[in-house]
Order: structure tokens, then sequence, then C-alpha cells
């Protein structure tokens, strides 16, 4: 029988704002056990919580950023259950009437273009963690977590494939950093993922019972956590089996999941309006200023850079898969003033090479997109020649100075100057009667031989096509 | 059954003991058998007063959640207050290297 494979995803994206979503304590990651947690983050007796206007603009820019409704009107509810992570007794989220509902993201597969519905995305606030390892029998609470503030995105059951699964995660993403809205870093856990995932048979409409994952930190797991978890459906449907619905837990280093079996029967959350918190209500003003002060998204920048920069789409999708990464770009093609489609060469060759090589950040980069231009600039004038220039930007790397300094220094400046190739082409020509004899015999390929022995003379500082013309006019007989 | 006001309420059945259970049990509450019965009649003539309102008609009501619509007041995102880690460790059972230690959780 020929299987459908049916995936929905529930992301959690950390908001990126200073203070936590209720109270002001900070959120910055890695701080000493409980030193960020206050009073209201501990859930001390009368405390109250107060919103943090911040997480309510992000999630709204979210919204605006994937075409969805931003109700003017959403509640806070409380979720009820029993952790000693969860001080309160119960979480403070959106259930009924969350913040953003009916979006779309648009992305890339195998077959071209697709769109994954979104369903809703609501603010909610994070719980502490637990430590299990060496406590001598207890378990360890760490509160500092406790209230960051995220933004949970749930997507429709859109997704049909592992692959689909991971562009989405990656579009979405991008999204979330060009948006400024979370710093998507999945080692932090600032951008976390659990996967729905069914299957049934091909040509079915109905849906299969899922299998909710957790705890998935990279997208390389949501891949093989999907594929396990497919092939695990799979193989109990085809020998008479049935899927339980039921959260299991992904486990990176033996490939598999496997039940968690104490969350079953906890799933009664009994949610209801948080009488703490009163209705959010937007303004117009409120929204229109999130409009204004939206950044240009990931798919116009992609589209205006194939069409002001004359790039193909996968130029443009390199270039444009982070801010930073595009800034760079347009940084470089202001400063140098020549054809972008070399600036781009440069970008996405030897720049990205050497970023990934030594695992940076195009922030860290150690050559600034004026340098680049610079260099760019020299290949682009005829000044050192591409091959020269790649030593150039090694040096220009390792932080001995500008292009220009760096050719000056090194003597690298390509020769162009017609008489003295040709008084270096004579000479070769002069050593090597026998090569020339066979040239002249019609052995064409001895030509090469000649364009090699006249780089090798010039310390490979002549201008190569120069070198093929005058060559090609001396050889004749 | 018919109420002070004239509607005619229908006697819910009262909740069974497995109920009880079920909603002791999410709120973490251990209750004797004299308590099940006693939380058994209670709720249940709680859930009886809520019905009456089924007889009003809603159609097309907004369910509204707050009294106030004054709507939420929102905080500036900064940082604020203070956080006095070892008075709140204090107050804490167990505590050890600055976490607080709770009987093992083990998932």
């Amino acid at each position: 029988m020929e299987w459908e494979t049916v995936i929905g995803l529930e992301v959690h994206a950390q908001l990126k704002t200073k203070s936590k979503i209720f109270s002001g304590a900070p959120t910055a990651y890695g701080a000493a056990p409980n030193t960020q947690a206050n009073v209201v983050d501990a859930a001390l007796p009368g405390v109250l919580p107060v919103l943090n206007g911040e997480a309510v603009r992000m999630a709204a820019r979210l919204g605006l950023a994937i075409g969805a409704t931003v109700h003017k009107r959403s509640v806070f509810a409380r979720k009820n259950y029993f952790y000693p992570d969860l001080p309160k007794g119960y979480q403070i989220s959106q259930y009924e009437h969350p913040i953003v509902e009916h979006g779309r993201l648009a992305i890339t597969t195998a077959s071209g273009e697709k769109i994954i519905g979104i369903t809703r995305a609501h603010l909610e606030e994070d719980a502490g963690k637990s430590l299990h390892e060496d406590m001598g029998g207890f378990t360890g609470i760490d509160l500092n977590r406790a209230g960051t503030p995220l933004l949970e995105i749930v997507s429709e059951p859109d997704m049909r494939s592992a692959a689909e699964a991971v562009a989405y995660l990656k579009t979405l993403h991008t999204l979330v950093r060009y948006l400024e809205i979370c710093d998507g870093n999945m080692q932090e856990g600032s951008f976390r993922c659990d996967a729905n995932v069914s299957v049934r048979p091909l040509g079915e409409t109905r849906l299969g019972t899922r299998a909710e994952l957790k705890n998935i930190n990279s997208f390389r797991f949501v891949e093989r956590a999907i594929e396990y978890e497919v092939r695990r459906q799979i193989a109990l449907l085809s020998s008479g089996g049935q899927v339980r619905q039921e959260t299991r837990l992904y486990d990176s280093a033996r490939d598999e999941t496997r039940s968690m079996r104490s969350k079953e029967e906890a799933n009664d959350y009994r949610y209801f309006p948080d009488p703490d918190l009163p209705t959010l209500l937007l303004t117009d003003a409120f929204l229109a200023e999130v409009k204004d002060a939206m950044p240009e998204l990931p798919d116009a920048k992609r589209r205006r850079f194939c069409e002001q920069y004359g790039l193909s789409v996968y130029d443009a999708g390199v270039l444009t898969a982070s801010r930073e990464m595009a800034q760079y770009y347009e940084d470089a093609v202001k400063a140098a003033d020549v054809e972008p489609k070399l600036v781009a060469n440069w970008v996405t060759g030897e720049l990205a090479a050497r970023l990934n090589e030594e695992g940076l950040d195009i922030a860290c980069a150690k050559v600034t997109a004026q340098g680049l231009a610079g260099l760019v600039r020299r290949v682009a004038d005829g000044t050192v020649s591409g091959k020269m220039a790649k030593d150039v930007f090694e040096a220009m790397w390792a932080g001995e100075g500008d292009a220009d300094a760096i050719i000056g220094a090194r003597g690298l400046r390509q020769i162009s100057d017609d008489s003295a190739i040709e008084e270096v082409v004579r000479q070769v020509i002069a050593a090597n009667p026998k090569q020339l004899a066979q040239y002249r015999a019609g052995e064409e390929k001895v030509f090469t031989f000649f364009v090699g022995q006249t780089m090798k003379a010039s310390r490979g500082k002549a201008n190569p096509a120069k070198v093929n013309e005058i060559l090609k006019r001396l050889l004749a007989p | 059954m018919v109420a002070c006001n004239g509607s005619t309420l229908h006697r819910i059945p009262l909740l069974n003991a497995e109920e009880i259970e079920k909603v002791a049990h999410l709120a973490r509450l251990g209750l004797n058998r004299e308590e099940r019965e006693a939380y058994a009649l209670d709720l249940s003539r709680i859930l009886d007063l809520v019905s009456q309102m089924n007889a009003v008609a809603t159609d097309g009501v907004e369910p509204m959640t707050h009294p106030d619509e004054a709507g939420l007041r929102l905080r500036p995102d900064g940082v604020s207050g203070e956080i006095d880690r070892d008075r709140l460790l204090a107050i804490a059972p167990k505590t050890r290297d600055g976490l607080y230690l709770v009987p093992k959780v083990i998932e």
C-alpha cells in the first residue's frame, strides 16, 4: 500500500525582549540559577502579572509578516498542570482568543513553491528548567527561564514529507530573525519545534492518528525524527496494529522516538480566562505603528535582488538567507560600483567558504563589505587577475591590510602593458625552439605550454587574456 | 423542577464517584469517602445553578471574559525591580547551589 505522510508543526519562538513577559526580571541566557527570577516568576502569593508591550508588538509583527489576522481583542488564559518548574500551577497562555490567526508561509520545495497555512500564533510564558542529574535523588529547579516570552506558532497539517517540514522550519527561522523578534538559537532553546506526525493510505482524506514528537532541537533532528516516526507508524499499520495518540520523545543518540507514558493522563488542562489579565485590546494606531516599522521581508528582498542586481534566484536566495548577509552584499555593491554579479560571486564564493570553514557568522567576517569592494574593484579594472585576487583575499582575511596595500606590497599588480608582455613572450619562444617547431607543425596543444611558461616567467602577473592574444600573434609562422 | 423565576430546570444527575475522583486528582486533592460524597453534592448543586443560564437565549452574544473592557495596560520592555535570590531560596524547604530541590521527578 502507498502511504501519505501528514505533518503539522508547533514552533515555540522565544521573543527577544529584555525583560520577561509578565515581570521586570531579565531574560539573558546562561545566568547563575535563579538569579533572573523575581517574586512574580517564583509565583509568590499576591503578585500580579503586567504584560510586556514589546512582546505584543513582536507577536503583531509576525502576524503581519505572514498575512494573518492580528486580532484587536485577545484573551490570556490559564493552562493548568502541576510540574515543579511551573510554580503557579498554571501557565499563562492564550487559548480561545489568540492574538494571531490564519496566516500563511510560502516555502520552496523540490517541486516548486508551496503555501503552508499557519493556524495561529499565541503569546505565552515559558516554564523554568528541571535538572535531574547529580541532585542526590532530588530534582533541581532553576526558574531563570520561567516567564520568558514565547510565541507559539502552529501550522496547519499541510506538510507531506520530512523535507517539507524542514523547509517550513528554515523559512520560519529566517523570518523570525528578519523580524528581529527571536534570535533563532536552537542550541539554547530559543527556537523549539514539536512535530505532529501521522500517516494515511494515499487517497484517504481523513487524518490518521497522530503522534506528537517533542524535544527536537536542530533541523537535522527534525528530519530524522519525522522519518523514523513515519517508518514506525507504517510498520505498525501494515502489520495490523494501530497508532496511539501520544507524545513521543526523540532520542538523537539512538535516532528513535519513544513514548512518554507519564504525560498520557494529564492532558486535561482546564483552560479558563485569567482573571488577573483583562482583555488585550489593540488599537488601529498600534497596528499601524507595527506595520510602519516592518523591515523588508525575505521574499520581497529576494525578488528585489533578482531584479535590481540581475542575480539568479539561487544567488539571491543565498544572499538573503539572513538580513546581515543581505546588508553586507548591498554595502559591498554600493562601495564597489562594479557589476553586482561580480560582487555576488565573491560573497557567495570566497567569503561564504571562509565563514563556513571557520564557523563564523557574517557579522564576524574578517573582511568588511568595504574591504571586499576594494578588492572586487581591482579585479574588475584588471589590476589583478581573479586567481591572484584569491591570494589577496586570503591576506586581507589574515589582517594584512586592504586590497591596494597588499597588491602593492606583494607586487601583484597584473601586467597588462602590451610591450612588457611581448618582451616576456619573445624570451619564452626563444628559449623553447623545439616546442615552437611542434606548434608550427600543427600541434596546437603546445599552445598551453607557452601560456604556462609565459605566466611562470611573469610570476603569474601577466594578464592572461593579453598573453593569449600576443602568443597567437608571435607563434604564427 | 421549577425555579423561583418560573423557568424549568433540568435536574442534572449527581456527579458520580469517578468524576469526583478525576477532578480531585487533577487538582491534586486527596479526598476521603465522606468528602467525596459531600463534594459530589456541592458540585452538582453548583452545576445545577449554572445550568439555569442555559435557559437564556445567547445566540449572537459575544462571551464576556472580563467585566472591565478597558483593556490590558502594557508595560514598557525594561528590566526593573530587585531580585533577592537568597531571600527567595530561604523560603524553600530544600536548596542546593542556588537551585530549589524538589522530590525527584522522572520523565
